[in-house]
């Protein structure tokens, strides 16, 4: 695995909700090594720090990589200024994606910004694979058609009830859980989603991925600000989210630390 | 072709420009990028004797042409440098500089006995470091701190020995002359400014150390003022940082007395930026003539 920086091609943008926006870009060396569950740090005009984003899908044959970003901040509105023919200033792939078992029956619980990288695995499992989506209401809602359309059963959670299941991704997750023979799942989301989640799959001797998210720095594991407490061998110490993660095998992450 | 190459306190580096402690790993992250050795050398993250857990999260928040970091010396401590980092260091880099911070004097010494017996060619002194509640920049604020760990830093090592200065002073060259006056052979200088961040939603600093240190662009002028200042109190070589992100950035702390430079900051903004000053220092040194860098270190004309 290894990562590139430079200047990319932007041959589509769409906008998927208001203020979230899909990219995608002509970058066949970081297709080729990207892995679902990593990101890249993308540069800004302007600013000091780059602003790290999830990959959303690869596509290998033609040499593309996609993003799905939500404007948060001052840099991911510069961010969504640019346009189809623009080039975006990407350091990536970075970091450690999602550990997927090959044949294995799966779940992929997103939280609303959450949701975009787990379509890649989606993508490459299809029916394998089941997906749980929150989102706040019906307003917030992206990418649950694109799952449908790589064959994977997409269960809908709005919190005010609007669309599909009333309330949080827990429920539906719990049911999942014990009706079907699954050997992991992947989470990616709000950090109070994330407890629930590994509280749920513990409650069931599933194992669970999780993608955290943190303050970056550099992206590549240089300046070690980006940390989240882990445990490994007995003994607690800081992680990198963006080089050690940012998918963690759950049971080695301690919140709050 | 033009020379390059920079000597300081005997150790010779190929060019001027060092990536700065705490910005580069120790040399292992941006090797898909581009090889160590296009550097001049590199300052390795702040190590202490025994391996140090650091700062809660979140540890960085930007600011204007800026950033602020609270990483708090995070740090596998020296054996490990020594063991797993070094060898590899040694191999594929140039100059190799151990950098080393401590809660007290018996710290400081320990951790460069064990740096003193190994291939490293120089060590960088910090006692500036503002995101640790003991040590660290308490031994830089004043002179008899920075008096006393450089002379015990000094009689343990051979080594050439950089002290590494805080700009939270309100007088730099008092203490750069103290750190002079006990056996330094280079002084580096500036490491972050103490800066802080509130999120005006939560009321809360951004930082959970609720302060850091803030480097980058927007402290540049203040470190180039502070080596001209240094530069005209002591006798001994500067390294400049603070705030370099491009070869006229270099040129300037060069013309303000330093002998090299050390990039930070700039490389989280472009990987490829220390490249980038390294061929536009070349440039500017082709373009004016300039044979050797030394013609242009503490050449400003002040008026």
């Amino acid at each position: 695995m290894s990562f590139f920086c430079g200047k990319y091609p932007i041959i589509e943008k769409r906008t998927l909700a208001k203020g979230i926006y899909s990219v995608v870009i002509d970058a066949p060396e970081l297709a080729d090594e990207a892995e679902a569950g990593q990101f890249a740090n993308i540069g800004v005009q302007g600013f000091t720090l780059r602003r790290p984003i999830s990959i959303c899908q690869i596509d290998k044959e033609h040499g593309t990589l996609r993003f799905v970003f939500e404007v948060r901040g001052k840099g991911t509105y510069a961010l969504a200024q640019l346009s189809e023919g623009d080039s975006l200033d990407v350091l990536g792939p970075l970091g450690r994606g999602f550990n997927i078992p090959e044949g294995k029956k799966i779940i992929v619980v997103g939280g609303g910004i959450g949701v975009p990288p787990l379509l890649e695995i989606s993508r490459e499992t299809s029916s394998m694979c089941t997906a749980i989506l929150g989102f706040r209401d019906y307003t917030r809602i992206i990418l649950n058609d694109e799952f449908e359309e790589f064959g994977t059963k997409t269960i809908l959670c709005t919190d005010d009830g609007s669309v599909g299941v009333h309330g949080l991704v827990t429920a539906p997750l719990e049911e999942e859980l014990k009706s079907g023979n699954y050997a992991l799942v992947c989470a990616c989301g709000p950090e109070p989603m994330i407890k629930a989640v590994i509280k749920t799959c513990e409650a069931h001797n599933v194992p669970c991925q999780v993608s955290l998210e943190q303050r970056m720095g550099c992206g590549v594991g240089a300046c070690v600000v980006c940390s989240c407490m882990t445990v490994r061998n007995g003994r607690e110490y800081y992680s990198r989210v963006c080089k050690d993660g940012p998918v963690f095998n759950a049971e080695e992450v301690r919140f709050n630390g | 072709m033009v020379d390059m190459s920079v000597k300081i306190a005997g150790v010779e580096f190929p060019n001027p420009v060092i990536a700065a402690s705490g910005t580069y790993g120790n040399g292992e992250c941006y090797t898909d990028l581009y090889p160590l050795s296009k550097l001049g050398g590199i300052s390795c993250k702040g190590m202490t004797i025994e391996p140090k857990l650091g700062n809660p999260p979140p540890r960085i928040a930007e600011s204007y042409s800026g950033i602020l970091n609270s990483v708090g010396l995070q740090n596998i401590g020296v054996h490990g440098f020594v063991e797993y980092y070094l060898p590899t260091l040694k191999e594929e880099g140039n100059v190799i500089i151990a950098n080393v911070a401590g809660a007290t004097i018996d710290d400081y010494v320990a951790a460069v006995e064990v740096l003193d017996a190994s291939d490293v060619d120089m060590i960088e002194l910090n006692i500036s470091c503002p995101n640790v509640k003991q040590g660290g920049a308490s031994w830089g604020i004043s002179c008899e701190g920075a008096a006393s760990v450089t002379s015990a830093v000094r009689r343990a090592t051979k080594k050439p020995l950089i002290v590494k200065l805080t700009p939270n002073v309100t007088d730099i060259t008092a203490i750069a002359k103290a750190a002079e006056a006990e056996g330094a052979d280079c002084i580096s200088l500036i490491n972050t400014l103490l800066g802080m961040r509130i999120d005006v939603k939560t009321r809360r600093p951004i930082l959970k150390n609720n302060v850091g240190g803030l480097s980058g662009p927007a402290v540049f002028p203040v470190a180039v003022r502070m080596v001209w200042q240094c530069h005209n109190a002591v006798n001994i070589p500067i390294i400049g940082m603070g705030g370099i992100s491009t070869a006229e950035d270099a040129i300037e702390m060069m013309l303000a007395g330093a002998s090299a430079v050390q990039m930070g900051t700039a490389i989280f903004t472009d990987p490829y930026s220390p490249l980038k000053v390294i061929d536009g220092i070349e440039e500017y040194m082709e373009e004016n003539g300039i044979k050797s860098l030394s013609e242009i270190v503490g050449q400003v004309k002040p008026w």
